[in-house]
């Protein structure tokens, strides 16, 4: 047939018998409905599966293809290189995944310890769909089941740890222990999924417990406190006390430098005159007792002088040098 | 006539179209067929994938599952051993292995759901009541917990682990064990069975909040008195080290100042003791020193006209003699 020219198929349409034309018009609406759906595209972080009649045939890459139509092949896009998450015990708003978010945030939290003490944990699962055939055939409701492991691990996991250890020290190792136990599980149940990280985030006590673990935090501050404190008096005193400690002794040093030295001077001197004296001894010891006397004795208020036969007059004498002497 | 004959023709190709697409059908990856002939199974199950073909309209295809399936346990309140009442909350995976008896025993996975609900339920139900909490909670027997270093002292029950003789995943297989052969005569092979969510009830949580509670009440107590004991203790410190620092001053000023005194001692004795002339010397020399400070302005001084000083007061001669009286 040509169908070059529309006015040709209307000329040919009109003329012909109308029953014909239907037919044509029919075929080709349906080849074009069948080359329509027969296209399809795999996003570029995607993979396609392609199952001919119920039956895996092959797996293509992203990019436009064609299938058979009518039902024939199915294509179903699996987001292979998409890193994708899941949430327990909070849920971000928003998410388009409706496995990502938390079903039952208060249930998925609460935790019972090692030590029968109860702990409200949250984390995120993070996840590829890494075997896309065994994620869609091997196993229903792969995502759902993915909850069900983390949850059951999460909690095999801080069962088997102290509260302590929990919510505080030991925490990445929570997260090390709970990957490797999850990607077993994933192995074995087939889940097609590689999971690549298992995140802890708020890991806390249950909310009528919480002020006691802050009791706790701020008796450890109070403690720290009270050592510093004491410290501080510590430092106050002792280093000043080493210092006068030294001080005093170089005083005494001082003491010792200046005993010695006067001494030595005096000596000298001593040494010196006594070299004089022992030329004319009897004439130097006059000269240095009348120039004593002569120094000393002006500063006498009064001098009485006697001779030897008037000794009687003493007592006579007013001796009130002691009151005439105060101002 | 015509007409009539095209009738028949088109009536006749819609049945040969319509039973030839009876006889053909599909099985997905994902499922594995029993055929039924008037409601019986004929034929071995079909459970490799693609297009299969069978008798029309007799032959009526029941698709069965192939893939692992779920089961979740409803979260249900049972008494431990130990008597606590805890709310257990399971999850199983699954698979029909025989379609035929599962076919005909279960007909559809609604009936299958709740046989499992009832089977792993109960077994549940009796392993957790043999066992003691702590069983179900801790898996790994001598597992040894991480301490916080400021805690270590504490004392033996904080920050421990309670002891367990089996351990989560050994209840876990009992139950595993006690439930696959109930639930193998039905086709259906238990993959695994784990607990999901094991938690306090409602009833028990206060108790278990009071405990916690005066747990840390205990550890903080403890760091505070930690604080007090330590300061003391650093105070402590401070005293002795204040002492001993000062008398050791005192111990090394009295030492220094002693051998100062003693070398000067030594140095003045050894120059005026040199020779007897010198002793004389030095003896005259410090007493003249001595009258300079002992006589001072209130000093009265009655001295004799026979004196050193004085003598040449009587005559040019003198007489030699020391002075009579001193008095302040």
């Amino acid at each position: 047939m040509n169908w070059r020219s529309p006015r040709e198929i209307t000329l040919r349409t009109w003329q012909l018998p109308p029953r014909f034309g239907f037919w044509w018009a029919l075929l080709l609406v349906a080849v074009l409905i069948g080359v329509w759906s027969g296209l399809y595209t795999v996003p570029s972080d995607s993979a396609g599966i392609v199952q001919r009649f119920g039956e895996y045939i092959k797996e293509v890459p992203p990019g436009l293809h064609i299938k058979i139509p009518f039902g024939v092949d199915r294509a179903t896009i699996v987001p292979v290189k998409r890193q994708l998450k899941q949430e327990f015990g909070f849920e971000t708003p928003g998410a388009m995944d409706p496995y990502q978010g938390s079903r039952d945030a208060d249930r998925e939290t609460q935790m019972v310890t090692g030590d029968l003490n109860s702990a409200l944990v949250e984390w995120v699962v993070q996840y590829r769909i890494a075997e896309p055939l065994k994620f869609l055939f091997q196993i229903r409701d792969p995502r759902m089941t993915l909850r069900d492991v983390s949850e059951s691990v999460m909690r095999e996991v801080v069962g088997d740890r102290t509260v302590d250890e929990v919510i505080t020290i030991g925490r990445q190792e929570i997260e090390v222990d709970a990957l490797t136990k999850m990607q077993a599980l994933a192995a074995k149940y087939e889940l097609g999924v590689s999971i690549d990280q298992v995140q802890l985030k708020n890991v806390n006590p249950p909310k009528p417990v919480q002020e006691s673990f802050n009791e706790v935090n701020q008796a450890q501050q109070e403690k720290e406190k009270l050592i510093n404190e004491a410290r501080r008096q510590y430092n106050k005193v002792i280093p000043l006390a080493e210092g006068e400690r030294d001080q005093r002794i170089r005083e005494a040093e001082g003491y010792r430098l200046k005993r010695v030295n006067e001494a030595e001077g005096d000596v000298a001197r001593f040494s010196a005159v006594l070299a004089e004296y022992l030329k004319a001894p009897e004439v130097t010891r006059r000269r240095i007792y009348l120039e004593t006397m002569q120094q000393v004795l002006p500063m006498l208020r009064s001098k009485i002088i006697l001779d030897e036969q008037g000794r009687q007059i003493l007592p006579l004498l007013q001796l009130d040098s002691e009151k005439a002497g105060k101002p | 006539m015509s007409a009539i004959r095209s009738v028949v023709v088109m009536v006749l190709a819609l049945i040969a179209a319509s039973t030839l697409m009876n006889s053909f059908y599909t099985v997905n990856e994902i499922e594995q067929v029993v055929i039924t002939q008037f409601g019986k199974p004929v034929g071995a199950p079909v459970t490799t994938a693609g297009l299969k073909m069978k008798l029309p309209f007799i032959q009526v295809v029941n698709p069965i599952d192939k893939r692992i399936l779920e089961w979740d346990g409803s979260p249900t309140d049972m008494p431990t051993k130990d008597k606590l009442y805890v709310s257990v909350d399971m999850f199983a995976r699954w698979r029909i292995t025989d379609p035929l008896p599962y076919f005909l025993r279960m007909r559809d996975e609604r009936s299958a759901q709740s046989r499992l609900d009832d089977i792993l339920g109960s077994e549940t139900r009796n392993s957790v009541a043999k066992h003691e909490l702590i069983e179900i909670i801790r898996t790994t027997k001598d597992r040894v917990p991480l301490q916080d270093t400021s805690l270590k002292n504490a004392n033996n029950v904080v920050g421990m682990l309670l002891p367990i003789q089996k351990g989560r995943e050994a209840v876990e297989r009992e139950i595993f064990a006690a439930a696959a052969p109930k639930v193998g005569v039905f086709g259906i092979e238990l993959l695994d069975i784990r607990f999901k969510r094991i938690d306090y009830n409602q009833s028990v949580r206060p108790k278990i909040y009071d405990r916690m509670v005066s747990e840390r009440r205990q550890i903080a107590e403890q760091f505070r008195s930690e604080g007090n004991g330590e300061a003391a203790r650093i105070n402590g410190n401070r005293e002795r080290d204040l002492q001993k620092i000062q008398s050791e001053a005192y111990r090394r000023v009295e030492e220094i100042r002693g051998e100062a005194d003693a070398k000067a001692t030594e140095i003045y004795s050894k120059a005026y003791n040199q020779s007897p002339e010198a002793v004389n010397f030095y003896e005259f020399t410090r007493t003249m020193e001595a009258y300079k400070s002992i006589i001072t302005t209130n000093t009265t001084l009655v001295l004799s006209t026979d004196s050193d000083l004085f003598r040449f007061l009587k005559g040019i001669t003198g007489k030699d003699s020391p002075p009579v009286d001193l008095r302040r």
